[in-house]
């Protein structure tokens, strides 16, 4: 096994659990214009987590492949962020978590796009355009609710509050990561900042949640997530259509 | 609650260089901005285009389907307004 494996598998599983979160928007979203602009970034970050997943398999070495990975192991076996796996059934909620879920996959795959690995830097350089519409949408969207009534404005600045403790989950160390994690948290938070600044809203001051996702140790959240999206082909193994 | 739906925007797209603006339907948005973002979504998300118009549907104005007869029916029998009379030369492809 290539020891990137497990770096590679934690930025596939990001990808991945993030586009299973954002597809629950689909008919839930204030406006079915709002429906498919989610949907398209779901699968935006699904496209990534499939390339991804299928290099961690390369890497790996033991015959999986990106179906393997994602639909046939369980929650210890993901080693994702937590700040991805937990429910946003508030709008307000998904978009402050999108909006530092794809600053902090934007300055990483700039990063990634220059790095010595051909695979990475491939997949990063064709990804880092589909973030930068990722950002700008939950940006307009911060301002547009933080900047509008007042009950949008406490709503959006709750949202932030209960986002922003899973934000240094993200800048933590990884072993053999390819870009220093601890070196995008500058960029991360001065970009994000200036949003939230334009948004009218405070930059929380919260304390890091206690966020261990990267070593397979996940909320209970993630579970209940994995089943909905590995049952059907749990039940039906090798089933196509 | 009383609930305001987001006004409707006309969308065009342009397919690719050299070509008009051609509709391409309608959606709703809150402003101009959001609109031409949806429309990006909606509308180009297959490649189909390389730039869009949003235009509030409220700006258009339509002849109205009582004054077809008026509009339009004089136009029908003058072929002499045609431009079948030329020989268009090969490798023309967009006049």
């Amino acid at each position: 096994m290539n020891p990137m494996f497990p770096y590679v598998l934690g930025l596939a599983d990001d990808a991945l659990v993030s586009a299973q979160r954002m597809g629950w928007w689909i008919s839930r979203a204030p406006e079915l214009e709002e429906d498919v602009a989610l949907a398209n970034i779901g699968l935006d970050q699904l496209g990534q987590a499939r390339t991804l997943l299928a290099y961690a398999g390369e890497l790996e070495g033991a015959g999986r492949g990106e179906d393997d990975l994602a639909y046939w192991r369980d929650e210890r076996d993901f080693r994702n962020v937590c700040l991805v796996e937990r429910p946003q059934t508030d709008f307000g909620v998904a978009m402050a978590r999108l909006l530092i879920f794809a600053t902090w996959q934007s300055e990483l795959y700039a990063a990634l796009s220059g790095a010595d690995d051909a695979t990475l830097a491939g997949v990063a350089g064709k990804a880092v355009k589909e973030v930068r519409y990722h950002v700008d949408h939950a940006a307009r969207w911060v301002v547009r609710l933080g900047d509008g009534t007042d009950e949008s404005h406490l709503r959006m600045q709750a949202a932030l509050e209960a986002e922003w403790p899973w934000l240094d989950e993200l800048f933590a160390p990884v072993d053999q990561a390819v870009v220093d994690p601890a070196g995008l948290r500058g960029p991360v938070v001065s970009r994000i900042a200036a949003v939230v600044g334009e948004a009218t809203l405070e930059l929380p001051q919260t304390q890091p949640a206690v966020a261990r996702g990267r070593e397979g140790i996940h909320t209970e959240h993630l579970g209940y997530l994995l089943a909905e999206m590995q049952h059907l082909t749990r039940s039906h193994p090798g089933a196509a259509w | 609650m009383t609930r305001r739906d987001w006004p409707l925007w006309e969308v065009f797209v342009r397919s690719r260089r050299g070509l008009s603006h051609v509709h391409a339907g309608s959606l709703h948005a809150p402003d101009a901005e959001m609109a031409l973002r949806n429309a990006r979504d909606l509308y180009t998300r297959r490649s189909e285009g390389v730039s869009l118009w949003v235009v509030p549907a409220s700006a258009i104005v339509a002849s109205s389907p009582d004054e077809r007869d008026s509009f339009f029916d004089p136009a029908g029998d003058k072929i002499y307004r045609h431009p079948t009379f030329y020989d268009v030369p090969e490798g023309v492809d967009h006049l």
